[in-house]
């Protein structure tokens, strides 16, 4: 009896839960990567459900059957060692389980990693995305602007994020468009997304970072594409120009609000490019920008350049 | 006073000065209270120099149960501070150091201390041995490990705490982003306690292989101390690991090293990843102890054998290797690519085979059997649905690309604590109770414990559950806050009613120790679950030797055989029994390191050499010692048992 009030216990909870909410983030994907591991997370919330069923059903099974309440007093419970088929069988099903989940991942894992299949020979558009105590600066090197604490993309292109920091490890993340990827010091990690529809994303750093980081959010707005050249012809026109003292500025640890600049941090203070990690099929992009950077040389703390 | 001032909190609050006149208040008590009940030389004699693996085992006991309210007391403040929305009780700073100090508490010096505690006193017993291997190293290790933990302690009022996380990553826990002493506590600190770990292992490990009873070959050891063998493998495997770790993190601290830092080539990365080398492993030391544990219990009140001895033992020793194999599960989003994480991904969700045999195993047990629900029980059969699920979720962050979407948030947290409340804490408190007549000679209290384990039960449900979609909606962990309109309210509120509810459960397992200590009937039999295995075959509570005869066994069950078919288990006569001495070197040593951490946590060069001197004289003077043990005659033992027979 017991038992079952535990279970609906557990009912209530799910069913409080689940009853008056909107669905939940990771659950709304607005980009094939985001989708795909919704699905990845719909299939395995399925297939795990199973295996929490039956388990339950059996400890159910156990419990009402087999109390000693229920048996004679002299009853002696036979000595069993096991049986070669019914271990098989939990090992078997289990590995099966395992088997068929594992050629998901590993798919899901190249999917992930790869430019976002679809949009045709678009090119993706690079951004660079850098952490500082407890901001996010966003360089376009094509369009050569750059944003602080918010992001503008354009819809129905592949998106490539290259993520470094000034600072401690932090994460990337905007759940909509995909799962997270880490931002460090000492080489540039690369992250492939991209929107299906405009619309507000929230974006943050999911990997804690100290005092500022409850804080340490972004706004990613997706526009269509001719939307998203509008605002960087706006932005070049009424847009200051970024300068070495302004950046750093802009690295001293605390919080701001939105700004936009002309010009990017990249041709002052390159990036830790040196060492790339990621993904297979970014480095042919990143041979051009890196020489595109090179006359520009001067270090600074916190951006060391490290070669192979 | 420059000097003084290195000690002072740098974010102090009201609540630290309360800690700070409790703390005082405290010790005050403890002193004037053994002054005047004149206890110091019981204290000094009969538990600052044990060597006893009982009374060991009994401080252990003592000291993970603190520590569980310290811990317990971070979590609340932490589930308070989130339980509405932009709630102003804890700052940043604070908040950042309470989930730091309760994460490091909880797994380091409650969960592990607690296991220990269950391995000292049990396993000895259950292996029909006097005493472990080497029993002065045991008391070592247990005061190196209270050393490190009360170190760790007094960083809440002294200096300041940790305030990184327990997996403390640089370059954050370096000095460039924190500069207060918080983090040379967390080096130092656990240091020294893992040094006592990893000496534990090192004596187990010798203890099981060497000293088991005549009879018992290592397929007869009944499964509690097979998994105290298998966990005592990874801890030699894994925590050489950590000690490394914790030493490049102290010279990148103390010394201006640069292993991890973001200059001079310092690779943040490489904490990360040997954190994690040791890590994982880690949390397979906690729960295959937990396994044992549930094995003897779901056994005993089954009233049947285990079903499937050899596949437990497999799937244990397959669980240790693999546990190895699977560290970078833990930041897959750290750009290694779709190959590694691959790999990864499929080790990870290889882990879940041999965990899901041993459950398919207990639930066999039951098949068949005579269930009995006592307070044990209940903690068993409540940890297999809510072990499952945490269990479940645990391969689903093994799907890496997935774990892109679930990593650092609520979802990790929840799958954590699923796995660790219901299959760690409930079973250190499902042994606790199961063991506890052997340790004092009455039972704690069935009613008011099994009332204790549903409390605890549904509320680790309420409190855990909800995370698992508030991560799913975007809520990373360790905010301190979050704003109305993310709508992470109310699921947060559910998890605070949860964490108040385990709070009521902890407060009730004190209160049973204190009404059992009261009212608990002492006219109990020697045996009085009608278990199984060796440990019951001997008085309550436990004679210093054991056993007065060392035990004959020929299965796995080795008790059970001679209540049920006529096995006998003493043949032969009393003989002179060889003891160690008690010896206080090992509580000195510890002593001087805790001056040792202490001094090097605050850069304080001058006494931190002259504790290192001290540490090796103490180990100089071991090496010239001439100690070589003592005999307890027959006639004492022939007294002591005649008058332990009339006892119970
Ligand atoms: C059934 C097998 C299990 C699997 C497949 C599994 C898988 C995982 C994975 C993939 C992560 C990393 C997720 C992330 O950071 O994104 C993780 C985290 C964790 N798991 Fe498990 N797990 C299992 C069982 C356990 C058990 C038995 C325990 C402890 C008793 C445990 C304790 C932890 C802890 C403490 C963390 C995270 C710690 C942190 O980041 O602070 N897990 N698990
Ligand atoms: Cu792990």
């Amino acid at each position: 009896m017991k038992m079952k009030r535990a279970f609906l216990s557990v009912i209530f909870v799910l069913a409080t839960v689940l009853a008056g909410c909107e669905p939940l983030m990771v659950l709304d994907p607005k980009g094939p990567q985001a989708e795909r591991q919704a699905h990845d997370i719909m299939l395995s919330i399925g297939l795990m459900s199973i295996i929490v069923i039956v388990v339950f059903a059996l400890l159910a099974f156990m419990l009402i059957k087999y109390r000693a309440s229920k048996q004679s007093k002299d009853y002696e419970p036979p000595h069993i060692e096991g049986n070669i088929i019914v271990e098989a069988i939990c090992v078997g099903i289990p590995i099966l389980i395992v088997i068929f989940l594992s050629i998901v991942s590993v798919k899901s894992n190249y999917i992930v990693e790869a430019k976002p299949e679809g949009y045709g020979d678009k090119e993706p558009l690079v951004v660079y995305a850098s952490s500082s105590n407890w901001k996010w600066h966003f360089s376009y090197p094509e369009e050569n602007i750059e944003t602080v604490n918010y992001l503008y993309i354009p819809t129905d292109r592949p998106l490539e994020f290259r993520l470094y920091s000034y600072g401690p490890i932090t994460s990337f993340w905007i759940p909509q468009l995909g799962g997270q990827k880490y931002a460090m010091s000492d080489m540039i990690t690369t992250l492939h997304l991209a929107a299906d529809s405009p619309g507000e994303f929230m974006g943050r750093n999911a990997n804690f970072s100290g005092k500022g980081f409850a804080e340490n959010t972004f706004e990613v707005t997706a526009m269509p594409q001719a939307k998203f050249d509008e605002w960087v012809d706006e932005v070049k026109e009424t847009a200051k120009p970024l300068t070495e003292e302004k950046f750093d500025e802009l690295l001293e640890p605390g919080h701001l609000g939105r700004s936009t600049y002309t010009g990017t941090h990249l041709k002052f203070l390159p990036p830790p490019e040196g060492h790339h990690h990621g993904s297979g099929n970014s480095d042919e992009h990143s041979e051009d920008e890196h020489a595109e950077h090179q006359q520009s040389s001067e270090s600074h703390k916190g951006s060391e350049h490290h070669s192979h | 006073m420059e000097f003084f001032e290195r000690f002072a909190i740098p974010h102090p609050s009201p609540a630290i000065y309360a800690s700070m006149v409790a703390i005082a208040l405290t010790m005050v008590a403890i002193v004037a209270g053994l002054t005047y009940f004149k206890k110091w030389g019981y204290l000094w004699r009969e538990w600052l120099t044990t060597v006893d693996h009982k009374r060991i085992g009994i401080m252990y006991l003592i000291s993970a149960l603190l520590m569980l309210f310290r811990g317990g007391a971070d979590a609340i403040m932490l589930r308070a501070q989130l339980a509405v929305p932009e709630n102003k009780l804890l700052d940043a700073q604070h908040y950042n150091e309470i989930f730091t100090t309760h994460g490091i508490v909880m797994i380091l010096f409650m969960a592990m201390p607690f296991i220990i505690a269950l391995m000292n006193f049990v396993v000895p017993l259950q292996i029909g041995a006097r005493d472990v291997a080497f029993p002065r190293l045991n008391a070592l290790s247990f005061w190196l490990f209270f050393m490190g933990a009360m170190l760790l302690n007094i960083s809440f009022v002294v200096g300041g705490s940790p305030d990184a996380g327990w997996t403390s990553y640089f370059p954050l826990a370096g000095t460039e982003f924190s500069e207060s002493v918080g983090s040379n506590y967390y080096m130092i600190a656990i240091q020294i306690a893992g040094i006592g770990t990893l000496m534990t292992g090192v004596n187990f490990l010798t203890t099981i292989l060497r000293m088991r009873a005549p009879g018992m070959t290592l397929m007869k050891m009944p499964m509690f101390t097979w998994s105290v063998l298998v966990t005592n493998v990874i801890i030699v495997f894994a925590f050489p690991v950590l000690t490394v770790l914790l030493a490049m993190g102290t010279f990148d601290r103390l010394f201006a090293t640069h292993f991890f830092t973001t200059t001079n080539g310092g690779m943040d990365m490489l904490w990360a990843n040997l954190f994690w080398v040791w890590g994982h492993p880690e949390v397979y030391i906690l729960i295959l102890p937990a396994f044992g544990v549930y094995s003897e219990v779901i056994s005993t009140f089954a009233r049947r054998n285990l079903y499937g001895y050899k596949s437990m033992v497999a799937s244990m020793v397959l669980i240790s290797l693999l546990s190895f194999l699977v560290w970078t599960h833990h930041f897959f989003t750290m750009g290694q690519g779709a190959l590694t994480n691959s790999i990864f991904s499929i080790t990870t969700m290889a882990i879940a085979v041999p965990t899901g045999v041993k459950i398919f195993n207990w639930l066999l047990t039951l098949w068949k059997g005579k269930i009995e629900i006592t307070t044990p029980m209940l903690y068993s059969l409540l940890f297999i649905p809510l072990f499952t699920i945490g269990g479940v979720t645990g391969v689903m962050l093994g799907m890496s690309a997935a774990d892109y979407q679930y990593h650092n948030t609520m979802f990790l947290v929840a799958h954590f604590h699923m796995v660790i409340i219901p299959g760690v804490v409930f079973a250190m408190l499902a042994g606790l109770t199961y063991w506890w007549p052997k340790m004092f000679g009455f039972m704690l209290n069935e009613r008011i414990g099994k009332w204790t384990a549903w409390i605890i039960g549904i509320s680790t449900l309420v409190a855990f559950m909800p995370m698992f979609f508030s991560g799913l909606d975007g809520q990373a962990r360790r905010m301190y806050t979050y704003s109305e309109s993310t709508g992470y309210g109310p699921l947060n509120m559910i998890s605070f009613i949860g964490a108040v509810g385990l709070a009521v459960g902890f407060v009730l397992i004190a209160y049973n120790v204190y009404y059992s200590v009261r009212y608990s009937p002492r006219n109990i039999s020697a045996d009085p679950w009608d278990a199984r295995s060796l440990e019951w075959a001997t008085h309550s509570p436990v004679p210093e030797y054991n056993f007065a005869i060392v035990p004959q066994v020929d299965s796995s069950e080795a008790f059970w055989d001679a209540k049920k078919k006529g096995h006998e288990l003493f043949k032969g006569e009393y003989e002179k029994i060889h003891m160690p001495n008690n010896s206080g070197v090992p509580f000195l040593m510890s002593c001087i390191f805790f001056v040792w951490g202490f001094s090097l946590v605050f850069s304080m060069w001058i006494p931190a050499i002259a504790a290192t001197i001290g540490i090796l004289a103490c180990m100089a003077h071991r090496s010239f010692e001439k100690d070589h043990g003592r005999y307890i005659s027959v006639e004492e033992v022939e007294e002591t048992e005649s008058k332990l027979r009339g006892a119970s």
